[in-house]
C-alpha cells in the first residue's frame, strides 16, 4: 500500500514510485487525518496526548469501507468460493461433463452415486455440469471484462485527453455500438460467425461491452486535463503519455474497478441468454445457459433448470452486491446512501 | 427545440447509414442468402441464376446495399429472399403484437416502480424498504431467459396438476381469440410479468436511490423551513426533481427491452418481431434480418431523443436551442 | 433588560455515525432579546449551525437526536413542539436564511412560485393575487431589480447574490419574530457580500426582527452585530456585546481569534494563527476542550481534568469559560475600537 501524502502535491512529476500524490485529486477530497487518543505524531505540529494526526493512504480507507459494507463482504467469500469450485472443477467434479449413464437418465437429485444435482436426459451427472458451467461462465466473465475495460479505457482515454475531432469520431463510433440493438446484433454474429467456441463468443461480447466504461473515462479524462497539475507537468517537459498514465489515468481506477466488476455479470448473463437460444457456446463446451435448455424440454425435471439458474443468479447477485460495496468504498464523495 | 430535434434526427441518420451498411456487409458475407433455396428440389439452375439476378447477389456489396436501401423506401422492406414473399406486412403484424407486450409491461413497472421508489426512501430502512430492496436487488440478477422459463413451467405445472388454467404458457392466442379480448391477456400475462419484474427493479431502486438524493438537499430542507407540509414537501419538491433522472432511465430501457423481447417471445413463442427474427436469422434470411435491424435500430435512437427532450422538458435548466 | 424573546437552556445535540457519536452541541444556554443582531462565532464544526437548526426541527432525527435542552419561544418549547404546531413556526415565527443560494432554491420551480409557496402555505385563504403583489414587493424591497420579471424566473437564471436576496425576501414574507441567518455571504463574493449585508440591515430596519448571524467571519460580525457569542468544540466559550468581546476578550480562544486577523493599518510580518487543529467531536480532549491549543493553559492540570464552566466576567453580560480568564484582564487589547461601526 503506498503512503500518499495528505496534501495534493500539485505538479509534482518526478514523484518518487510510491508517492503518486499528484495523482489522486477526486480522491483527495476525502479526509485524510483523523484525530486519535493516541497514536503516531504528525510530521509538522508539536502538539500532545489528545490531538495526534495518523496518516493513513487512500487505499487502506477504501478497503476499510469495504470491509464495512458487510454484505459486499460476504458476497466476496461466497463468490470466492464459487469461482474457486469451478476454477478446479476437474478436482472437485465428480463425474466429466460428458460421461453418459443411459442407465439413469433424468434421476432426481440423491446422494447415491453423488448425483446431488440429478442426472440429465442422457445420464450425465447435473451437478460435475453445473460446476464446469461455472467454469466457463467464470473465464467468459473475466475475459470479457478485462478486455472490453482496456479497450473502453484506451478509447475513453485518447477521446477525452485530446479531445477535438478524436474526440467526436470515437464518440460517433461508440453511439453507432450503441445504437445497433446488442442482443441482436450478439445473434447475428454468432449465427454467421458460426461461434460456438467460448473465446470467440468472449470476444464478441467484449466488442460490445466497452461503451459505458469509454464514456466515464473520457468524463474523467475531459475534466481533468484541464487541471494545473497538468499543465504543469507539460510546462516541464512530460509528454502526453506520460501525463495520461503517471497524473490522469489512476483517477479513473474508482470506475474502472466498479464497472469492470459489473461487466463480469453482464457478461455472464448475456453469454448464458445466448447459449440458451442457441448462439452461444455450443456443446460439447458446457455453459450454465444451455444447460436450461434441457430444463425446458423436461419441465417436470425441475432440477434441470432450477440449478444452473439458481447458480447465475446467485453469482451476479455477488458480483451486484461486490460491486455496490466498491463503489461505495471507491467513491466516497457520492453522496449515496447504500441500498 | 425543434431545431435541436432536427438536428439529432439529422445527425442519426449517418449513424444509421453506417449501422446498416456494417451489419449488411456482415450479413451478406457470412451467408448465401440463396443458401436455403439451392436446396430445394427442383430448383433449376437457370432459375437460381434469374434470381440471382434479380436479387442482384451478383453484383459488389456496397451495390447491393444501394438496392437494398431503395427497397427499404420504395417497396417498404422488399422482399425476403427465402420466402419471396414482401416483409413489411411481417414486420407489421409482429411489431403490433411485440409492442402490446412491451407496453403493457413497461407502463406497469413504471408505475410500479416509482411508487415503490417513492415508499422505500421515505421510509428508509424499514420493512418495507428493506424487503423491495432485495426483491430488485434480486430482479436486477435474474436472467431473463430463466425468470421466464420458471413461470413457464410453474404455470404449466398447474395446469397439469390441478387442470386449470390461469394463464397460457406460449402462442399469442387460443384459436379465434382476439387482439383485445380475456384470452388474449391471459397469454400475454407471463411475458409481460418476466418484463414487468425486472424493468420493475430497475425503476424502484432508481426512483428510490434518486428520492434519496433529492430529500438530502439544500433546497428541500429550506421547503420545510418554511413551514410546508411534509406531503406537500415530497409532492411538490421532492417528487418533481426526483422524477427526471427516471424519465431518462426509463426512456432508454424500454428501447433496450424490445432486444430483451427476443428471449421472453421465444420462450413464449409468442409472434412478435423478436420471434420473427430469431426464425428469419436461423433461416439466414438476410433481407429479413436486415429489416428488422434496421427497425429496431429506428426504435432506439426514437427513444433516446425521446428521452432527452423529455429530460430537457422536465429540467429548466436545460434548454436546447 | 427587556425579556428575551428566545431562551436556549442546556441544549445538547448528538449525531450518531459509524465512527462513534459526534457531540455537536454540548449543553448551550444563551437568549435572544427581541430586535437585536446577535452573532455566533466559531469555526466549522464548532456547533453553531446545528444549535440553530434543532430549533426548527431540521435535524435529521435518525443520525440526530436531540438530547437534552429546551428553547423557550413565547412561552412554549420548540423542541417539544409536535410537527404540525413546529411547522406553525416554521417560516412564520421564526425563519432561517441558508447559506448556499445555488442548492437552497428549487431549480425546477420558478422563484416566485417558490416565495408565493412560503406566504401560501402559512396563509392559505390569501388570494394569489394579493400573495404575487406582496411577493413581487419583497423582492424589491431586497434590491432586485424587475421584480416583475424576476418572479416568472428560474433560480438558475439568477446570479449568486440575487439568490440571497430572493432567499432574504423568502425568509421575511411572514415577518417573523426571529431571523436566523446560517453564513448568509460564506458563498458569495466579497463586493456582493457587502450587497447582501445591506440589504440585511435595511430588512432589520422594516421588520424589528431579533437576528441570529452565525458566521466565521468577524469582520460581518462586528459590522452587524450588537452581541457575540464565540463557540468552540460544541461549547460555548465566551459571549458579551460586539465592543467587549473586540476590545476586552476574556477567553484565549477569542483572543486567538482576533490575534489572527491581519490589521491594515499595521505593519505585519507574520500572520498569527492559532496553532493545532479543531478538535474531533467524537473523541474529545478531557478537560477544557480547547487546551491543547491554548497558550494559557502551559500544561496546566486543571486545563487537562476539569471542563471549565461559563461564568460571568466582571457582570453577567459578559462570560468567558475559561479557568484562567482573570489573568487575562491586563492583556492589552489588539484593538483600540471596533473594527466595523455597529451601533
Amino acid at each position: 500500500m503506498t503512503e500518499i501524502e495528505s496534501h495534493a502535491d500539485a505538479g509534482s512529476i518526478e514523484s518518487h514510485p510510491g508517492l503518486e500524490s499528484s495523482t489522486v485529486a477526486p480522491m483527495a477530497q476525502m479526509p485524510n487525518v483523523v484525530a486519535l487518543g493516541e497514536g503516531v505524531a504528525a510530521a509538522d505540529s508539536t502538539v500532545e496526548a489528545g490531538l495526534e494526526l495518523k496518516v493513513r493512504s487512500q487505499w487502506s480507507y477504501a478497503r476499510d469501507r469495504f470491509v464495512r459494507h458487510r454484505l459486499a463482504m460476504a458476497s466476496l467469500i461466497v463468490l470466492i468460493f464459487v469461482f474457486g469450485v469451478g476454477a478446479f472443477a476437474n478436482f472437485v467434479a465428480p463425474y466429466s461433463y460428458s460421461a453418459i449413464d443411459l442407465t439413469n437418465i433424468l434421476h432426481p437429485p440423491t446422494t447415491v452415486g453423488q448425483h446431488y444435482f440429478g442426472t440429465d436426459e442422457i445420464g450425465r451427472d447435473y451437478f460435475s455440469r453445473v460446476i464446469y458451467g461455472i467454469r466457463t461462465s467464470m473465464e467468459v466473465g473475466i475475459f470479457v471484462a478485462i478486455v472490453s475495460s482496456i479497450i473502453g479505457l484506451i478509447i475513453g482515454a485518447i477521446a477525452g485527453y485530446y479531445g477535438g475531432w478524436l474526440d467526436n469520431l470515437l464518440m460517433r463510433v461508440t453511439d453507432l455500438v450503441l445504437t445497433l440493438p446488442a442482443l441482436a446484433i450478439l445473434l447475428v454474429a454468432s449465427a454467421l460467425l458460426g461461434a460456438g467456441n467460448q473465446w470467440r463468443v468472449s470476444l464478441i461480447l467484449a466488442l460490445f461491452f466497452w461503451t459505458g466504461l469509454a464514456r466515464i473515462v473520457r468524463g474523467i479524462f475531459l475534466s481533468l486535463r484541464e487541471k494545473e497539475y497538468v499543465e504543469a507537468a507539460k510546462a516541464a517537459g512530460s509528454h502526453d503519455i506520460r501525463i495520461m498514465f503517471r497524473h490522469i489515468l489512476p483517477n479513473t481506477l474508482g470506475p474502472v474497478v466498479v464497472n469492470g466488476t459489473l461487466a463480469v455479470a453482464t457478461a455472464i448473463i448475456t453469454e448464458a441468454a445466448l447459449s440458451f437460444l442457441g448462439f452461444g457456446i455450443k456443446p460439447p463446451t458446457p455453459s450454465l445457459g444451455s444447460l436450461v435448455v434441457s430444463g425446458q424440454s423436461n419441465p417436470q425435471k425441475w432440477w434441470l433448470t432450477i440449478f444452473p439458474g439458481l447458480t447465475i443468479l446467485l453469482i451476479v447477485l455477488c458480483i451486484n452486491f461486490i460491486g455496490d460495496g466498491l463503489r461505495d468504498a471507491l467513491d466516497p464523495t457520492q453522496r449515496r446512501v447504500r441500498a | 427545440m425543434l431545431t435541436y430535434i432536427t438536428r439529432r434526427v439529422l445527425y442519426s441518420i449517418p449513424v444509421l447509414i453506417l449501422s446498416t451498411f456494417l451489419s449488411f456487409t456482415f450479413v451478406s458475407l457470412a451467408g448465401d442468402p440463396l443458401g436455403q433455396l439451392r436446396l430445394q428440389r427442383g430448383m433449376s439452375p437457370e432459375t437460381l441464376n434469374n434470381l440471382k439476378h434479380q436479387y442482384h447477389l451478383d453484383q459488389p456489396i456496397p451495390v447491393r446495399y444501394w438496392y437494398w436501401v431503395q427497397d427499404v423506401f420504395l417497396h417498404k422492406l422488399g422482399n425476403s429472399l427465402v420466402t419471396l414473399q414482401p416483409i413489411w406486412p411481417d414486420i407489421q403484424r409482429t411489431m403490433g403484437h411485440t409492442l402490446q407486450v412491451v407496453l403493457t409491461a413497461e407502463l406497469l413497472a413504471l408505475v410500479l416502480g416509482v411508487t415503490v421508489g417513492i415508499f422505500s426512501a421515505i421510509r428508509q430502512y424499514s420493512v418495507f424498504d428493506y424487503f423491495f430492496t432485495s426483491v430488485s436487488f434480486l430482479g436486477l440478477a435474474m436472467p431473463v431467459f430463466w425468470l421466464a422459463l420458471l413461470l413457464q413451467v410453474l404455470f404449466v405445472d398447474i395446469y397439469l396438476k390441478w387442470n386449470i388454467r390461469i394463464f397460457y404458457t406460449s402462442g399469442l392466442n387460443s384459436p379465434h381469440g382476439t387482439a383485445w379480448s380475456l384470452d388474449r391477456l391471459q397469454h400475454i400475462a407471463l411475458p409481460v410479468m418476466t418484463l414487468c419484474i425486472i424493468s420493475f427493479a430497475l425503476y424502484s431502486r432508481y426512483m428510490r436511490a434518486s428520492m434519496l438524493d433529492v430529500l438530502n438537499t439544500d433546497y428541500v430542507r429550506t421547503a420545510r423551513a418554511k413551514g410546508l407540509p411534509e406531503w406537500r414537501v415530497v409532492m411538490g419538491h421532492v417528487f418533481r426533481n426526483a422524477l427526471i433522472p427516471i424519465t431518462t432511465v426509463a426512456a432508454l430501457n424500454i428501447g433496450a427491452v424490445f432486444g430483451g423481447a427476443i428471449i421472453t417471445e421465444t420462450i413464449f413463442t409468442l409472434d412478435g418481431i423478436g420471434y420473427y427474427f430469431i426464425g428469419r436469422l436461423q433461416a439466414l434470411d438476410i433481407y429479413a434480418v436486415m429489416a428488422y435491424l434496421l427497425v429496431t435500430a429506428v426504435i432506439i435512437i426514437v427513444f433516446n431523443l425521446i428521452a432527452d427532450i423529455l429530460y430537457g422538458f422536465l429540467d429548466p435548466r436545460i434548454r436546447y436551442d | 433588560m427587556p425579556e428575551p424573546i428566545l431562551s436556549i437552556r442546556n441544549l445538547v445535540v448528538e449525531f450518531k455515525t459509524e465512527d462513534g457519536i459526534v457531540h455537536a452541541v454540548d449543553d448551550i444556554t444563551y437568549d435572544v432579546f427581541p430586535g437585536e443582531t446577535l452573532g455566533i462565532v466559531g469555526e466549522s464544526g464548532s456547533g453553531k449551525s446545528v444549535s440553530t437548526l434543532a430549533l426548527l426541527g431540521l435535524i435529521p432525527q435518525p443520525p440526530g437526536r436531540i438530547a437534552n435542552g429546551e428553547a423557550m419561544f413565547k412561552g412554549r418549547d420548540l423542541l417539544k413542539l409536535s410537527k404540525r404546531d413546529l411547522r406553525d413556526f416554521r417560516g412564520k415565527e421564526v425563519a432561517m436564511i441558508f447559506q448556499d443560494p445555488m442548492t437552497s432554491l428549487n431549480p425546477v420551480l420558478k422563484v416566485g412560485f417558490q416565495l408565493s409557496e412560503a406566504i401560501k402555505t402559512h396563509f392559505p385563504k390569501e388570494k394569489d393575487d394579493a400573495i404575487k403583489a406582496r411577493v413581487i414587493e419583497l423582492l424589491r424591497l431586497v434590491g432586485v431589480p424587475n421584480p416583475e420579471q424576476r418572479y416568472e424566473q428560474y433560480p438558475h437564471e439568477f446570479s449568486g447574490g440575487m439568490r440571497q436576496r430572493a432567499m432574504i425576501a423568502m425568509s421575511i414574507t411572514n415577518s417573523p419574530s426571529i431571523l436566523i441567518a446560517d453564513e448568509p455571504t460564506t458563498a458569495l463574493d466579497v463586493t456582493i457580500q457587502a450587497q447582501v449585508l445591506e440589504v440585511m440591515k435595511r430588512v432589520q430596519a422594516e421588520t424589528d426582527a431579533a437576528t441570529i448571524l452565525i458566521t466565521h467571519d468577524l469582520g460581518i460580525v462586528a459590522e452587524m452585530c450588537e452581541r457575540v457569542i464565540v463557540m468552540y468544540g460544541g461549547k460555548i466559550v465566551e459571549f458579551g456585546d460586539v465592543h467587549t468581546i473586540f476590545g476586552k476578550p476574556r477567553h484565549p480562544y477569542t483572543i486567538g481569534l482576533m490575534n489572527s486577523l491581519p490589521r491594515l493599518t499595521e505593519d505585519e510580518e507574520w500572520l498569527q494563527p492559532i496553532p493545532g487543529q479543531p478538535p474531533s467531536l467524537i473523541n474529545r480532549p478531557r478537560g477544557c476542550a480547547f487546551h491543547p491549543r491554548c497558550f494559557l493553559a502551559q500544561g496546566r492540570p486543571r486545563c487537562r481534568e476539569e471542563v471549565p464552566e461559563l461564568r460571568p466576567i466582571e457582570g453577567d453580560q459578559h462570560g468567558s469559560a475559561c479557568h484562567f480568564a482573570e489573568e487575562l484582564r491586563e492583556r492589552p487589547s489588539r484593538f483600540a475600537e471596533p473594527v466595523g461601526g455597529a451601533a
